[in-house]
């Protein structure tokens, strides 16, 4: 095998899973070792620096963190990664002034930005301390987007959504609440220096069966989230159906549950398994006594009188054959009795405001071209980003949209070539505070996560307002950090030091090292004592070490990053470095654009 | 040495021996000697050997006399019997715990101050007793724990670390166990576990005294430019004169030997040794042969290392000594101490 270059960002990144995984490379283990020692206006600013909205996000994101956490390849759960968010957010300072300054004389450009949702604001998050001018349009009364419309009170209380978003609307943004865009065409005419569409897929898709239009009880879940979201519906019958296995379905059935429903189930035509719901949103909404209803594919609404009464589901059986394709077959038939249905299959784009004679190209469903690097649409100057652009995914995701529009925006309206981005950069310092002595807590601590405390059963549906997720407390939270594994804490190995004594391999707490003659890549990962067949996780080799010619493996699956290694090493040929990732953001691309400049002089 | 303890963590994948247990089993305490000391490295071969040969660890002895090297049994095999004895004097309680139980595996730790000057007379008598015991000795040439004094294996010129030399010649424990009629001598190098772990298996595995000189460097006093025994010089001088592979009862033999260069030697257990030799005209079963070379290589400045001399023939202590194999512990105690009358009743049929 070839020496592993570590000198690229990515090797490291790779091994920080869960800022690998995080879309926004949000920097976790940094904000949990700020979180375990008190820091938690820190804390918040690491986080706000990649994903803007750590209040928001600590409590409804997608966390694509976790299940790629390193703690559930060496104990059974990931740590709490989100959780920790919140508790950063519940308890940050004064972070306003730590924010980069805003010039009061701006750059003379001026951006139009329709939608107010993440990816809009995380835009004009990244083009303010630019001094660009910006006019922010949203139809709704107000900010959020899909956060404020579709995701229930008693999960995301709207005091964060504000305080998040006003932040960035306060430094100076013209805000058009009310004000939705009808024509692209009037918009491209007015003099803005480029557009940004954040709208969005706020259309929900349609379930069209026998009765569907003889009754006003079938309702579509995105637009009857928003309904309730703004005060529009109060209430919902007692026998309550919820089509569809995804997040937006657990969000339906348990806000029917605060509006009156007494009988709610969540019908999904498919198996457990291939639900779309994520674990943490499905197990609230059992633990409310939700049913949950599988292999139930429907088939026509029953309508008598102009009044819903149930609903008849063809009973699946799925099987695999023999060459490994899915089969269904139709087993029975069933009638559930019911008296309101909400739609809950999927949520789609709708342009019906711009033109198709713009230049702007659309494909077959409606999802506008896009360019998956810089955000342009094919007419030049009109970026898309969030669920605009890509069709619906999560915050997290849209957030980095946002920070890549941003950046493309900025290098458009200085005539910059758009492909030309930054890489990603990285800061590698040492840990070591003396013999024995780390800057981050290297003992492995045993504790089983910590579960977040809730609101009791019975208080939970006085109000669908109250959230029912507390929050950790300080004596858990003060636990749950100790769970992190700092991945950040790189395991960083100099070749030419190495006298090939053996201690690391002999103290290594997993057995991940070995010394051996360099070979192919599936013999080198069976030589280490602990076999290396994890192979989504990269083996280090290091250069020939100098007294044998052999060389140092490493199998980075389920290294702890205890630093007993390089506590063990004489010649500290291992030693325990912080990784800092650098991710560039507009102000970084503009910052390299100046300097180039001054060099070109 | 560190201050954290060693987590124990579980892994799903970690290999396991024939009684279930892994590696991690069969380790100790954390060890507290110098970062990089290579009798760490022999600690961990030795967990990998009675790991490989499925010991249970309740059925082993770890025994030691005073040193670096005499604190390694706290770091291995944490679930067996162990004792730490006076200075010099392990060899008489190994021989006495053999006597009481000759079902235990029995693994002596020694360094070269303990062995070569305090206990010389006791590791003298041992071999010639050949009590079944493997007998390894960390020699790494200074008096560690004493700040790095020369001690009896050092050779001449040898700097120590502040580059005064020594003056007075060593005492090579293998050229003096095979001249005291040992029957296995072997040695090696802390830093090569490829050849180190077949010969403590093989080692183990051999009824009688079982010697093996493992070259370890002390990284604190005798690792530097001028010493003959730190890592790179080691390295260097050392020329493996028998390849030594040890095969477990029932194993088949997996590797093809060339015919002529190699000998195999059954052990009592039913398991081999295969000795490779990379110098056709030396015999690892000649006693004459092997002092003749350890002594040539030794003025050509060359360290030989490996199986060195093999003698599978000879009677160990207990059998010379018609002992019974039932364990002292499993006898009753009527049996083990009839009384008074019975001893009188010995002594007047000496009268």
């Amino acid at each position: 095998m070839q020496p592993t270059d570590t000198k690229n960002p990515d090797y490291y990144h790779k091994v920080v899973d869960c800022q690998w995984g995080c879309p926004a490379h949000t920097d976790v283990p940094g904000y949990i070792r700020h979180i375990a020692q008190g820091e938690y206006t820190q804390a918040y600013l690491l986080n706000r620096e990649s994903n803007v909205f750590p209040g928001i996000l600590g409590r409804v994101c997608d966390r694509p963190c976790e299940p790629v956490c390193r703690r559930a390849r060496v104990d059974e759960e990931p740590v709490a990664i989100c959780r920790l968010k919140r508790v950063a957010g519940d308890l940050k300072g004064d972070f306003k002034s730590h924010l980069p300054a805003v010039p009061s004389n701006k750059n003379g450009k001026k951006v139009a930005i329709i939608g107010a949702g993440c990816a809009s604001l995380t835009v004009a998050n990244d083009l303010l301390p630019l001094g660009y001018e910006m006019d922010v349009f949203e139809s709704l009364p107000e900010m959020g987007g899909l956060i404020r419309s579709n995701i229930p009170k008693f999960r995301l209380p709207p005091e964060v959504i504000d305080e998040e978003f006003d932040v960035i609307i306060e430094q100076g943004i013209n805000l058009h609440l009310n004000h939705p865009i009808e024509s692209m065409k009037n918009l491209l005419q007015e003099d803005y220096d480029a557009v940004l569409v954040g709208t969005g897929a706020p259309k929900g898709r349609e379930l069209d069966l026998p009765g569907r239009h003889e009754t006003d009880q079938i309702h579509v879940g995105i637009a009857w989230l928003e309904s309730v979201a703004f005060d529009h519906i109060d209430q919902v019958g007692e026998k309550v159906l919820i089509i569809g296995g995804g997040n937006t379905a657990m969000d339906c059935c348990r806000t029917s549950l605060r509006l009156g429903g007494k009988d709610v189930k969540v019908i999904y035509r498919g198996e457990r398994h291939t639900m779309k719901s994520s674990d943490w949103e499905l197990e609230p909404a059992l633990e409310e006594n939700v049913d949950l209803v599988l292999c139930h594919s429907p088939e026509e609404y029953i309508v008598e009188d102009g009044k819903l009464t149930g609903m008849r589901f063809s009973i699946m059986e799925y099987s695999v054959d023999d060459e490994g394709k899915r089969q269904s077959k139709k087993v029975d038939e069933t009638i559930i009795p019911c008296d309101t249905v909400i739609l809950a299959i999927g949520q789609e784009n709708s342009f019906p405001w711009v033109e198709r004679d713009l230049g702007i190209e659309f494909d077959q469903w409606e999802v506008p071209v896009v360019d998956p690097v810089t955000y342009e649409s094919t007419l030049k100057g009109v970026f898309f980003a969030g669920d605009a652009a890509f069709g619906p995914k999560n915050i997290i995701e849209a957030v980095e949209q946002g920070h890549q529009a941003a950046i493309s925006i900025h290098k458009y309206c200085n005539n910059e070539s758009l492909k030309e981005r930054l890489p990603h950069g990285m800061n590698l310092v040492t840990a070591k505070m003396g013999i024995h002595e780390w800057s981050y807590s290297n003992d492995y601590d045993y504790d089983d996560r910590y579960e977040v405390p809730t609101v009791p059963m019975d208080n939970r549906f006085k109000d669908i307002n109250i959230e029912v997720e507390l929050g950790y407390e300080p004596g858990q939270f003060k636990r749950e950090v100790e769970r992190c594994l700092n991945c950040d804490i790189q395991t960083d190995f100099e070749a030419g030091l190495c006298i090939e004594c053996d201690a690391c391999i002999d103290i290594c707490p997993v057995n991940c090292l070995t010394i051996t003659e360099n070979d192919e890549e599936s013999e080198i990962r069976k030589k280490i004592k602990t076999p290396a067949d994890n192979y989504d996780q990269a083996l280090y080799v290091s250069e020939d070490l100098p007294q044998t010619g052999r060389v140092m493996v490493k199998d980075e699956d389920v290294c702890i990053h205890c630093g007993l290694c390089a506590e063990r090493c004489p010649t500290a040929a291992w030693d325990m470095k912080k990784f800092t990732l650098q991710i560039p953001y507009a102000t970084e691309e503009a910052i390299d654009a100046t300097q180039k400049t001054k060099k070109a002089v | 040495m560190s201050y954290i303890k060693k987590p124990n963590i579980f892994r799903s994948n970690a290999p396991k021996n024939e009684l279930g247990m892994t590696y991690t089993d069969y380790e100790g305490a954390m060890s507290t000697l110098c970062a990089g000391c290579g009798h760490d490295s022999i600690t961990g071969a030795i967990i990998q050997s009675v790991f490989d040969l499925n010991i249970p660890p309740h059925r082993m002895i770890k025994m030691s006399g005073i040193g670096c090297s005499s604190k390694t049994p706290a770091y291995f095999a944490n679930q067996s019997h162990g004792f730490n004895s006076v200075h010099g004097r392990m060899p008489s309680v190994a021989t006495g715990a053999n006597a009481a139980n000759k079902e235990l595996f029995c693994i002596g730790v020694s360094g070269d101050g303990d062995t070569l000057s305090i206990g010389m007379g006791q590791f003298s008598h041992a071999i010639r007793r050949n009590v079944n015991m493997l007998y390894i000795i960390e020699n790494n040439g200074v008096y560690g724990l004493t700040k790095g004094q020369f001690s009896a294996s050092a050779d001449v010129g040898s700097t120590a670390k502040k580059g005064e030399a020594n003056k007075q010649v060593p005492i090579d424990p293998c050229q003096v166990a095979i001249a005291l009629g040992a029957t296995f001598v072997a040695r090696s190098f802390s830093g090569d576990k490829d050849q180190l772990v077949p010969l403590l298996k093989a080692g183990l595995m051999h009824k009688g005294f079982a010697m093996v000189d493992v070259i370890s460097p002390c990284v604190t006093f005798n690792d530097h430019e001028g010493s003959t025994k730190s890592y790179m010089s080691t390295r260097e001088s050392k020329r493996e004169a028998v390849y030594t592979d040890y095969i477990a009862p029932f194993n088949e033999i997996e590797v093809n030997y060339e015919k002529g260069s190699s000998i195999e030697v059954d052990l009592h257990d039913g398991g081999r040794v295969i000795l490779r030799k990379t110098d056709e005209s030396y015999s690892p079963q000649s006693r004459g042969d092997s002092v003749k070379n350890i002594r040539a290589a030794s003025e050509e400045g060359e360290l030989l290392t490996g199986l060195l001399y093999i003698d599978e023939s000879q009677q160990d202590f207990t059998d010379t000594e018609n002992m019974i194999d039932e364990p002292l512990n499993s006898i009753d105690h009527e049996t083990l101490c009839p009384g008074n009358q019975a001893l009188k009743n010995l002594l007047d049929s000496y009268r």
